[in-house]
């Protein structure tokens, strides 16, 4: 699924269309020749988007096609429909918030494109291996703690989100190079990030919670 | 029609005008319920011959089998209160376990239910009554209202929920619509419905919130509008914040002022529950005027306060302030500021309140939108998701589960297969594995809500995938997926990937917890975050540890020949120790414990390792080698 040539196998292979018989063109929702709603298969996120298979995404572009697409592909648009139209525009909805949800959030666009180079990631959620990004986590977790107003959380949380930006600049670069080394380096680094910066919203928020 | 239509693949198909393109939309509400129909985009609140919108969600049943519902059912309240039910949406998709902790309905007999449901009974004028059939009661009144109001028979509706309902809720209100004979085209979130009021008759895109205060449950929502389509960002509230907390505070406040002067007076709960009703009155009275009275019968002796709105707005500046501090929450979720916000939709007749609208003017930077009713609001959008079913229309809801769906793991730990505010449908799948060598079956629980500890959470659903073939612990791979539809209503499947071996459940819990609970779960989940997250690393060491020791016990049995007596007890000492440090509650210790083990086991590892490739290049078979290390 997370090969790169994957759609460009599932149009290769080509598919019949369930419904009148005829071969399907590739990858496409919608059969050409009597226009049923086919199975979503296994489609490169990317390209299940129509997007261009790089780490830089323009949001307005991404959230554009995603919509165009729910419009033809929703169950709602089904509501009418003989139940296998439903159940496969079920399928085809599904599949595309899976490949919505991967791209619009930097860190799981990431992890996507760094598996298909090969990149050895421990999964979502788990500890970090690099002795100094977790040294760093600590010293920065312990300011969180300590911080005792919602401004000097704020600062700590602006800081973070200062350093994600430079990784995700470096990010573009890095893919664009296939530096796996190094993508490893930065996913883990956005990652850990990525978290901090959620656990500053929750201190803000008992912060504020706690005031009288 | 004359004219054949032509359709692109995919867009909405036109069905043939006629009987069935109308279907009315539907606010079933804890309180007051709102029927309402849109015809070309326009959408209106069908009202009785009084010209009132509003139905109380009360159901009347008489000794003579008669039912009603509504005003006429509250009408029988004084005479035959034990024949009177209300607020049964508390109670929608519950358990018998759970009734007993829902207040208002305690003056009825429960029976747990019998079959596969465990769906309770209410005892009523001698009666056994589901909430679902309670329910289709008041479903099938609105439905009469609006066959008389239209003219013409209907068969099909839009249902409004909240947000938090969970999954046994929706299949209930679903199952009650379809007794009252109704086919529900679309079960709709109420802040989504809101929303969508809003939005057709106006060409608007951006992000838009929704601030719905009812009597005692607060919900807020933040949505994206887009040519036509609304996508729900995040959502969030609190199930024990309402307006009833206003009325309660006056009184609180009277009671003391009356306390100050030596009066003291303890309110007896007969005399409480008018207390409340004369708060209440005080409080709508404070919207409109400066000044009202309050009007305390207390120990049957009639005792005004005058009270003005200045006074008022400090009674209540707490519980409003708790509602902006859950709107700022929910826009940091979704990482938005307050002025990116283009509007914000007031829900719930306790938004009628100046200080509330004040309050959300004054967080988002602009006044509120408040020119639908806010008890009308929801049933009205309803009424236009009804109609862009049936009749088709550009319009698109993208909404968002609103609560974390999982399994548990070992240890009760959660494993989340579905995280909260993800958009619907979708399908998502996770592998697991065998925690034992030859383990033939696996139990599959699957919980919801945002707690770490299975426990804490709500369960769902428990099936069981038989027939694992038998493997080393860990060699399994079983993907779990869940598939959620776009009525938020979850499917879990099993399959054992070496052999294929499937199973499916439709997920139909059990047993439940009430709405409050549900939503209380997703509040505390916030403050225990912290704590879940050391229970949940206690937990991971010992499973470590249980591992690791397993193996070595396994590897012992197979190979124990290759350790001297001295160095076999230096190690049996070592997983002693471990199994001391498992039994407690120190994950330091347990830690430390497992390294010394497995440092101390290195040796006989490598020894293993070397007898397994002296048997490999002594021309074993792979089998013959497999069965001796594993």
């Amino acid at each position: 699924m997370s090969n790169p040539t994957a759609a460009a196998t599932a149009s290769a292979t080509g598919a019949t269309c369930w419904s009148c018989g005829a071969r399907t063109a590739g990858p496409a929702p919608f059969c050409t020749a009597c226009g049923a709603v086919q199975p979503p298969g296994q489609v490169d996120h990317f390209a299940r988007l129509g997007l261009e298979r790089l780490f830089e995404v323009d949001m307005t572009q991404l959230d554009r096609r995603y919509f165009d697409l729910q419009r033809q592909l929703h169950p709602d648009r089904f509501a009418r429909r003989t139940a296998r139209e439903k159940a496969l525009s079920q399928q085809q909805a599904a599949a595309l918030n899976e490949a919505y949800e991967t791209l619009r959030n930097p860190l799981r666009r990431a992890r996507y494109l760094a598996r298909s180079l090969g990149v050895d990631l421990p999964d979502e959620g788990r500890t970090i291996d690099d002795p100094e990004l977790l040294m760093e986590a600590m010293e920065r977790r312990e300011a969180l703690v300590e911080a005792a107003t919602p401004a000097q959380v704020e600062q700590l949380a602006n800081d973070a989100a200062g350093e994600r930006n430079d990784v995700l600049q470096s990010l573009s670069a890095l893919f664009a190079a296939t530096d796996k080394a190094a993508i490893r380096a930065a996913i883990l680094r956005l990652a850990y990030l990525d978290k901090f910066t959620e656990e500053a919203r929750a201190r803000r928020f008992s912060m504020v919670r706690a005031e009288p | 029609m004359t004219l054949l239509e032509i359709h692109e693949p995919g867009t909405t198909p036109l069905p043939h005008a006629g009987e069935d393109t109308l279907a009315i939309g539907i606010d079933l509400g804890t309180t007051n319920s709102v029927v309402a129909v849109a015809r070309e985009g326009r959408a209106e609140a069908l009202r009785d011959d009084h010209g009132t919108s509003l139905v109380p969600s009360v159901v009347y049943y008489g000794a003579d089998g008669k039912t009603d519902v509504g005003g006429a059912a509250l009408a029988h309240l004084t005479g035959e209160p034990h024949r009177v039910v209300s607020s049964i949406k508390r109670l929608m998709g519950r358990g018998a376990a759970d009734v007993a902790a829902i207040a208002g309905v305690r003056a009825y007999a429960v029976e747990p239910g019998t079959g596969e449901t465990d769906m309770v009974r209410l005892r009523i004028g001698g009666r056994a009554l589901t909430p679902v059939e309670i329910s289709a009661d008041i479903l099938r009144a609105l439905r009469v209202r609006a066959e008389a109001a239209l003219g013409r028979a209907i068969g099909k509706a839009v249902v409004t929920v909240p947000a938090y309902f969970d999954d046994a809720a929706r299949t209930a209100t679903r199952d009650a619509a379809r007794l009252a004979g109704l086919e529900v085209l679309r079960l709709v979130n109420e802040p989504t419905a809101a929303a969508l009021a809003y939005g057709l008759d106006k060409d608007v895109e951006g992000i838009y919130a929704v601030y719905d205060l009812g009597g005692g449950t607060f919900d807020f929502s933040l949505l994206r509008l887009e040519k036509g389509v609304f996508q729900v960002l995040a959502t969030g509230g609190d199930s024990a914040l309402g307006g009833d907390d206003f009325d309660r505070a006056l009184v609180e406040h009277a009671l003391a002022s009356m306390a100050a002067r030596g009066a003291s007076h303890v309110l007896k709960p007969d005399e409480a529950k008018t207390a409340l009703m004369a708060g209440r009155r005080a409080k709508e009275a404070l919207t409109a005027a400066a000044r009202a009275e309050l009007v305390l019968d207390l120990g049957g002796q009639p005792t005004t306060f005058a009270i003005d709105r200045t006074a008022f707005e400090t009674l209540i500046a707490p519980p409003v302030d708790r509602t902006i501090g859950i709107c700022a929450r929910v826009l940091s979720d979704a990482a938005i500021e307050p002025s990116d916000v283009r509007g914000v939709v007031l829900v719930g007749g306790s938004t009628r309140v100046p200080l509330v609208r004040e309050r959300v003017g004054r967080l988002f930077g602009k006044p509120p939108l408040a020119d639908i009713d806010p008890d009308e609001v929801v049933a009205l959008g309803a009424a236009l998701q009804a109609e862009a079913l049936t009749v088709g229309s550009d319009t698109l809801l993208l909404d968002v589960t609103p609560l974390s769906l999982g399994i548990e793991t070992m240890g009760g730990i959660v494993e989340k297969v579905i995280p909260r505010n993800t958009p619907i449908p979708v399908s998502l799948a996770q592998e697991f594995t065998t925690y034992q060598d030859g383990q033939g079956a696996m139990v599959l629980h699957v919980v919801q809500g945002e707690r770490e500890m299975a426990a804490d959470c709500r369960s769902l659903a428990r099936f069981e995938l038989q027939g694992i073939p038998p493997m080393a612990a860990g060699a399994a791979r079983i993907r779990v997926t869940f598939t959620v539809d776009a009525d938020g209503l979850l499917t879990v499947a099993a399959q054992e990937k070496t052999t294929g071996v499937t199973q499916r459940v439709e997920v139909k819990p059990t047993y439940g917890i009430s709405e409050d609970d549900m939503a209380r779960m997703l509040y505390d989940s916030l403050e225990h975050a912290q704590q879940d997250m050391e229970g949940r690393l206690l937990i991971e060491a010992r499973v470590e540890a249980e591992r690791l020791l397993l193996a070595l016990d396994a590897a012992l049995a197979a190979d124990g020949d290759l350790l001297t007596s001295a160095e076999r007890s230096e190690l049996e000492g070592d997983m002693g120790r471990l199994r001391t440090a498992i039994a407690g509650t120190d994950r330091d210790a347990i830690t430390a414990a497992a390294q010394a083990l497995e440092e101390r086991s290195k040796v006989f590892a490598e020894r293993r390792m070397d007898r397994g490739v002296r048997s490999a290049l002594s021309g074993l078979s792979l089998d013959q080698l497999e069965s001796k290390v594993g």
